[in-house]
């Protein structure tokens, strides 16, 4: 299995942010925005570290 | 006086009087992935819990990851650590000698913390389990 970094970081906040929603929430309705807000930090932080080392390399 | 009969007392802490032993979720959370919830009767979390766990650990061994068998280095003792949150996974993938001996591509890293990854967030669903069972969160 050799996925691409993007696929990588996907996959790993896809899994990480399904078991924060369900162990630092009570509600399942909270659950959800808790795991969503996680995936959505995960993969905007991955994207914008991506574009800052990008920047720094040039 | 606290004593163990009156210390757990409040809404949502019934269930922690009437079972036995209250580390059963915790063990079991730690030994197989969603175990701990299972136990507790919540099928949904326990069964999403195990996907991502279970899933974070294949996806790893598919990446050549390694599974940390000595702890020579400091960061080796880390890694030790948290592949040992996977419980009977981590014994049965070092039985079978899954697993790389050494990291040798990119991808074989990330494979390495994915494993380490999926250990600690076992880790995190067992204690969840436990809080549940003892009434210290609430669901």
């Amino acid at each position: 299995m050799h996925p691409s970094h993007f696929t990588s970081v996907l996959l790993f906040a896809l899994c990480v942010s399904v078991v924060f929603g369900i162990t630092m929430r009570d509600t399942p309705r909270r659950m959800v925005r808790y795991g969503l807000y996680c995936f959505v930090l995960f993969i905007g932080s991955a994207i914008v570290l991506s574009w800052l080392m990008f920047f720094i390399a040039r | 006086m606290a004593t163990s009969s009156n210390k757990i007392s409040g809404p949502g802490r019934s269930v922690a009087k009437d079972q036995g032993f209250v580390y059963l979720p915790l063990i079991a959370g730690w030994l197989v992935p969603g175990a701990g919830h299972f136990l507790l009767r919540k099928w949904g979390r326990g069964a999403l819990l195990a996907a991502s766990i279970l899933g974070m650990f294949i996806m790893g061994l598919l990446m050549q990851g390694k599974l940390y068998s000595n702890a020579h280095e400091i960061l080796d003792l880390l890694g030790l650590v948290g592949d040992l949150g996977n419980g009977l996974l981590y014994i049965v993938g070092r039985g079978l000698g899954v697993g790389a001996d050494q990291v040798q591509t990119t991808v074989a890293d990330w494979g390495t913390r994915f494993i380490v990854v999926a250990g600690m967030l076992n880790v995190i669903a067992a204690v969840d389990a436990h809080n549940l069972r003892t009434g210290r969160k609430q669901g």
